[in-house]
């Protein structure tokens, strides 16, 4: 292993549980246990899995122009965002194209804005440097808080005896701070994975205990700690779309199908300009969900054909764990967007014929909106 | 630690040849550090029987959730059967590698190539 990786405070127990350690966004994250991809994915969507997503970035704002940052760096609409609320959102170069996606949580005296962990240098220089012209105080608290996401059907029951919280008071994207088996936690209504759940904020130091404590409650309930390969498909299974893969400095959140965050009338941000002109002058290229008829699996970087020509490229693909048949995103010209629309990907020289399909691909979730 | 009988050949591309029982006649498949490696195996695409591939040859490809990845026959020679069992249950790979997850049966050409492929110690010193 590169001696340059980051581990999480949860290394350990990854290590200890025969976890699959790989090289993710700079840290040694565990992509499988030993009972495999398939098995985790099952088990988030019928009972509950225990994800460890420490390596995710965590900033912080405060001062008299908290909000007034986050909202010049962002694209959705912050003044919207309640104490104890969170929002999905994007950041944008001026050319529109998108420099992360993340979640804004807004407490009482801060922000917390959450990102991915492949871009939380180049985020926080970017940050940064818009933060000068603002009366704030801007601070990467990555390193002192890890992440716990407790996902599935089961997580509500798993979470109940463990916090004095009232789980069925936290709602999809609402979050309360208070304590998860003795330790001071944010516990809140978010995940990536498309079933109810939680996503658990601790101290770093604290981390180990948390995770401990969950798996015991958990483990008659068939809670089993998940890697990051079962937290791709989920997430692939959902459309739900991964920075780096789908998403792109290189595309804009109106052809990346996230115009459904972007607040073009909530006031200046960066990129508003470029994101109002290209919604004025038409959206050429999308990010669509596709259905393989047949048993191929696309994967990225596969060619999109349509009557003979090379169209676009699959981001995400990969065989659905709950379907049984391949499912992929990837761009295409926006005449070829419109759903069933039926194209073909190149399966390493044979072609497989495709549907376009509006996400997500599994509808049998338990997620709570 | 991956298993690594000490009866079989293996290649460095993963790939072992064990001995059938029947004259000139072997079985293919992948070893317990490939499916180790690979993970949850889904699909597995086999040649026809009466093909012939040369050594090296892609004779098919396995697909795993997160990844895809080539088939080389180790040697020189024809498919006589092909594993019909893993279109049902692809994780026989994962479960059995060196048993029910063989992929194809090959009548070797020249059984002197055997001895271009690496034996259980060579293989071991390959992975590690």
């Amino acid at each position: 292993m590169n001696c340059l990786l980051k581990r999480t405070p949860l290394y350990e127990r990854h290590v200890a549980a025969g976890a699959k350690m790989v090289p993710f966004a700079g840290f040694e994250m565990p992509v499988q246990y030993r009972t495999g991809i398939i098995a985790e994915h099952a088990a988030v969507r019928e009972t509950a899995g225990l994800f460890d997503v420490s390596h995710m970035g965590e900033f912080i704002v405060r001062g008299p122009q908290a909000l007034d940052l986050v909202q010049y760096v962002t694209v959705n609409d912050a003044s919207k965002i309640e104490v104890g609320q969170a929002q999905y959102s994007a950041m944008c170069l001026e050319s529109g194209g998108i420099v992360d996606d993340l979640l804004i949580y807004r407490f009482a005296d801060r922000f917390m804005l959450v990102v991915n962990a492949a871009n939380r240098t180049k985020d926080l220089e970017w940050i940064r440097h818009h933060a000068d012209a603002f009366n704030v105080e801007f601070e990467d608290a990555s390193e002192a808080i890890a992440l716990i996401a407790l996902q599935g059907p089961g997580a509500r029951e798993i979470l109940r005896p463990l916090t004095s919280h009232d789980v069925d008071a936290i709602e999809y994207y609402r979050f309360a701070e208070g304590e998860v088996a003795s330790i001071p936690a944010v516990v809140s209504g978010t995940g990536y994975t498309g079933e109810d759940g939680f996503e658990l904020y601790v101290a770093a130091g604290d981390a180990p205990e948390v995770w401990d404590a969950l798996l015991f409650a958990g483990s008659s309930q068939g809670l089993v700690p998940a890697g990051l390969g079962a937290r791709d498909s989920l997430r692939l299974e959902m459309g739900y779309s991964l920075y780096g893969n789908d998403l792109d400095e290189n595309h804009t959140t109106l052809e990346s199908g996230l115009g459904w965050i972007t607040k073009l009338d909530k006031g200046d941000f960066s990129g508003r300009d470029a994101l109002a002109a290209q919604k004025e002058n038409g959206v050429a290229r999308r990010l669509v969900g596709m259905k393989v008829r047949g048993r191929a699996f696309p994967r990225p970087g596969y060619t999109i054909v349509s009557g003979g020509e090379v169209v676009g490229h699959v981001t995400s693909g990969t065989m659905s764990p709950s379907l049984g048949v391949g499912i992929a995103m990837g761009y295409v010209p926006s005449e070829l967007a419109r759903v069933d629309t039926v194209f073909q990907v190149d399966v390493r020289g044979r072609p497989a014929e495709v549907r376009v399909q509006r996400p997500p691909f599994y509808t049998d979730s338990s997620i709570r909106r | 630690m991956s298993d690594i009988p000490s009866d079989l050949l293996y290649t460095e591309e993963h790939e072992y040849l064990r001995a059938s029982g029947e004259e000139g006649i072997f079985f293919v498949g992948i070893t317990d550090y490939a499916q180790g490696e690979l993970g949850d195996v889904v699909y597995i695409e086999l040649p026809d029987t009466g093909i012939s591939f040369s050594k090296m040859e892609v004779f098919g490809t396995i697909e795993a959730v997160k990844a895809v990845s080539d088939l080389y026959s180790p040697i020189s020679g024809e498919v006589t059967e092909i594993n019909i069992g893993l279109d049902d249950d692809p994780s026989l790979v994962n479960s059995d590698p060196y048993g029910d997850g063989w992929m194809i049966k090959l009548r070797v050409d020249d059984e002197s190539d055997l001895d271009a492929l690496l034996d259980a110690d060579r293989y071991e010193d390959h992975i590690s």
